[in-house]
């Protein structure tokens, strides 16, 4: 039992009045505007809560209903959803990406009432889909800009007209919105979270109150947070990963959850606030990473030389740092000395300075990361879990970081591995269920264990560590098992490989399609007087492709089996993306799609003959427009590889 | 009555004439298009408003003032400001200090108020930098905020020039070939500006353009110059069935 256990029996409504009586004048939200950074108390939060709420009421919104939300993260957005919690109703958040084909579908799923979205953009999708969508009575937005010629049709809604509704109400009863958010019961439906459907449509995971609330008291039990602390939100809200954060991390502890100007601004707006923990998928850390490497490729001599000695240095401390193991003395000065030399100002360049802890979920991150992170003071920590579990279920502790595995269980949280290896847990975190969908939630929740679909195994350490997903484990056809994704963090550790997808299930050898990094390549290119004009040229220069060979050669050398050696590979004329159907929203490979889609040059990696071949290849815009381009691929056979 | 009106408007560069006898009405609210081929004299046309060129003959009015012979920044301040064709920004300043520099004529206090920057000075700043943001905001240019302008790809500095003009609080704006150097999706991105800039904002938007495709579909009225004459007016679908219009651009049969 800790002190923070009776917050569970509270509604996230019931919690946020709590927080409002604990310290009504500190701020909860915080919105960079008009280039300024504007506070809301909790008082405000409260406030807005209680005017949307019953504006939603208003417009004929009741309990169970539900209330999609299309947005970039503003705090409107929590406004609505915790707004819709406090009188019953149901939130859930669909991705901004997202093509108005799939909004009608995932409308049409959850039988969603009501709509939120931040602007005109989000507005005409689901215009759009108008007609297929006959449940859907309002939709209300937040930026009227470009909104005039809506104003007529009274399926829409400006936000500010809805708070009016609900001040209206509010002066009609005012006891009313406290009665309603007495109703609310921990363990009630409050938010259908999308899985992220790396096979097929998402599902819509039913979560309740507790399971955020339950969450945040966990997390913070084992990582404890201070009120004062600052938290930047910048992943996507349809994402458990924000969920987690804006539901339930900043409920159970009172942080400051600030909304960077625009999404293109988060990056300087997170410099700006220098939070105290960061969460994210593994690709921003990836990406931070080469933005570090590039910055000290462009600085001066002395820099560059104070940077490769010192990160040497914190790459070795970080070994006695990651598994709590003392430091010898010598180690520990040169490592304050970098430390103090380079290492802070260079993350007080990005913003990461006054960071306490950050954690990584969502797919697995390259070991190497982890100790690179580590190296430079930035105390990265792997998280597991899944949507059904509130997105954590395992993670490291301070001092055992260990880069191979993800942890050990949260406080409360059971573990168990199934017979055939898959890892099963049990929480208060664990979701009910699929929204619609019993037949499905009751072989996810089978014997009251939630089933992860991840093969996976406990250490000596007492530390899980996740193999892979139990379908995607490959085999050759010499039945020898590999597990792709860790094959393509391996690749994907090199700063010119953004992405890699790897082949090999009931084939002779292991081969792979690579994604150059853009960026790290260009430059690269540009310091030899390599010219090239798009991705696709620059991923067929032949000195790209031995900067690709050399990289490959890196990894097989490192390949602990035989098998596990990558033999031949080509370079992909462009970026796997999410409009393509060929990512996941949160940046996972769609391997089935992915495979179909390239069909053609999987043929060819199996067919040594082949050295080049012409292709035709599909561009979809984010408009919808889609444009086919003639070009040739070329394939390369590694030596040394069986 | 017309917001500005251009009538019998000449220009003569010795013996050669960019503009003969040219009359527009430019009626407030709308988007009104000059197209033509190559030095047809649309340019031409845009500088004898802004007061860059005066007309050899004719006059041009503004709300029935006379601006046939004023200076540029007499017709800046009458409220009609220009983005150009090609860029006249100060590339090593920021986005920011780009903008608010456009707002100088705003900045009225007196030496002494700017030595100690207090009451009057920080309160105008203030407001100043107030009015550049909401700017800011609505060209979407907050990423670009401090960076150099020079540093900017050649779409953004292009946005950055507009949002300069319309920094000056125009009720006319005057767009030399926004969109030219383009790709489909920059040109996309200015086109919903514009529109913007008409509907939301309320100000009259005079464009020249090269893409007939973007003219015919956002504006209200055209007019086509060939060889320093109007050969053409009206609404899109007038213009489009103008045999000399279609002369004039895809050649006689």
């Amino acid at each position: 039992m800790s002190k923070n256990d009776h917050l569970l029996e509270y509604s996230i409504p019931q919690l946020l009045r709590w927080r409002v009586k604990e310290t009504p004048k500190r701020p909860a939200l915080r919105e960079k505007d008009f280039g300024i950074w504007n506070a809301y108390t909790w008082e405000d939060y409260y406030d807005h809560v209680r005017k949307t709420a019953l504006g939603l009421k208003a417009v004929g919104l009741k309990k169970e209903d539900t209330i999609a939300i299309i947005s970039d993260n503003i705090p409107e957005l929590l406004f609505v959803a915790i707004g819709a919690h406090s009188i019953g109703a149901i939130s859930a958040g669909i991705y901004q990406t997202s093509m108005p084909a799939e909004i009608a579908q995932i409308l049409q799923y959850l039988k969603v009432k009501a709509v939120f979205c931040d602007n005109q953009e989000q507005v005409d999708k689901v215009l759009d889909v108008r007609d297929q969508i006959p449940n859907v009575r309002k939709v209300i937005f937040e930026d009227p800009r470009g909104m005039r010629e809506y104003m007529s049709d009274d399926w829409f809604i400006d936000i500010q007209d809805l708070y009016k509704m609900g001040e209206k109400e509010h002066a009609r009863d005012p006891d009313l919105f406290e009665s309603l958010v007495d109703q609310g019961k921990p363990d009630d439906p409050c938010h259908l979270c999308l899985t992220s459907g790396t096979t097929g449509l998402p599902k819509g995971t039913i979560m309740t109150h507790k399971n955020y609330i339950n969450m945040g008291v966990q997390i913070t039990e084992v990582d404890p947070l201070e009120p004062t602390d600052e938290y930047v939100s910048f992943l996507p809200f349809a994402w458990i990963g924000e969920q987690m954060n804006s539901f339930g991390v900043a409920m159970a502890t009172g942080i400051t959850i600030n909304f960077p100007e625009s999404v293109e601004t988060a990056m300087s707006d997170l410099k700006e606030i220098g939070p105290h923990f960061m969460f994210g998928a593994p690709r921003i850390y990836e990406t931070i990473r080469s933005e570090i490497w590039l910055k000290i490729d462009q600085s001066y001599w002395l820099n560059k030389l104070l940077y490769n000695y010192f990160i040497k240095v914190g790459i070795k401390a970080a070994g006695f740092n990651m598994t709590g193991k003392p430091m010898p003395l010598g180690l520990k000065i040169k490592s304050w000395l970098g430390t103090q030399m380079i290492i802070r100002p260079l993350i007080n360049q990005i913003g990461l300075m006054r960071l306490r802890r950050a954690y990584t979920g969502g797919a697995a991150l390259g070991p190497e990361l982890f100790t690179f992170y580590q190296a430079i003071g930035v105390n990265l920590k792997q998280i597991y879990g899944q949507t059904e579990i509130t997105g954590i279920a395992y993670m490291h502790r301070d001092g055992d970081v260990r880069p191979e595995t993800v942890g050990k269980p949260l406080p409360g949280t059971e573990c168990k591995i199934a017979d055939d290896g898959e890892i099963l847990s049990k929480s208060a975190s664990v979701s009910p269920g699929y929204y619609d969908l019993p037949e499905k939630s009751a072989e996810a929740l089978e014997g009251g264990w939630l089933h992860s679909g991840d093969a996976g195994f406990i250490d000596d350490n007492g530390h899980l560590v996740v193999i892979d997903r139990l379908s995607d484990v490959m085999h050759n056809n010499r039945e020898e098992m590999f597990s792709p994704m860790f094959l393509e963090n391996a690749l994907k550790f090199s700063p010119y490989i953004k992405e890699a997808v790897i082949y090999g299930d009931k084939e002779d050898f292991v081969a792979c399609l690579i994604n150059i990094d853009p960026i790290v390549v260009g430059k690269w290119a540009e310091d030899r007087g390599i010219s090239f004009t798009t991705y696709m040229d620059l991923s067929s220069k032949p000195e790209v492709a031995e900067l690709m060979m050399e990289q490959v050669l890196d990894v097989n050398s490192r390949a602990e089996k035989e098998h596990f050696k990558i033999k031949r590979f080509a370079l992909l004329y462009k970026l796997l993306d999410v409009d393509d159907g060929e990512l996941t929203k949160t940046g996972k490979i769609r391997r089935k799609f992915v495979q179909e889609r390239y069909q053609n040059l999987y043929e060819a990696l199996y067919d040594e003959s082949i050295n080049t071949k012409e292709v035709e290849a599909s561009f979809q815009y984010q408009d919808g427009q889609s444009n086919i381009v003639k070009t040739s691929i070329a394939f390369y056979t590694v030596k040394g590889a069986k | 009555m017309a917001h500005l009106n251009i009538s019998n408007v000449t220009l003569s560069f010795g013996g050669l004439k960019a503009l003969s006898n040219v009359d527009m009405k430019i009626e407030p609210g709308l988007i009104t298009s000059i197209i033509g081929p190559n030095g047809a004299g649309k340019t031409s046309m845009l500088n004898c408003v802004s007061g860059f060129y005066h007309p050899t003959k004719g006059d041009i009015f503004y709300k029935e003032k006379k601006l046939t012979h004023a200076s540029p920044h007499q017709v800046s301040n009458m409220g009609i400001s220009r983005a150009f064709q090609n860029l006249e920004l100060f590339s090593g300043l920021s986005v920011l200090d780009n903008l608010l520099l456009a707002r100088h004529q705003n900045l009225k206090y007196s030496f002494l108020h700017a030595v100690f920057f207090y009451g009057k000075a920080s309160r105008i700043e203030a407001e100043n930098r107030g009015f550049v943001e909401g700017i800011i905001d609505f060209m979407e240019l907050e990423p670009y905020r401090k960076s150099l302008v020079g540093n900017l790809s050649y779409g953004v500095q292009k946005k950055v020039e507009v949002a300069r003009a319309l920094t000056l609080a125009p009720d006319i704006l005057l767009l030399d070939e926004p969109m030219a150097g383009m790709n489909q999706e920059e040109k996309e991105d200015i086109v919903r500006f514009v529109m913007d800039i008409q509907k939301e904002r309320g100000i009259t938007v005079v464009l020249v353009e090269h893409d007939l495709g973007v003219v015919m579909d956002i504006s209200d009225k055209i007019y086509v110059l060939d060889f320093g004459e109007v050969i053409g007016s009206g609404t899109p679908e007038e213009v489009a069935q103008n045999p000399k219009v279609i002369e004039a651009y895809i050649g006689e049969e």
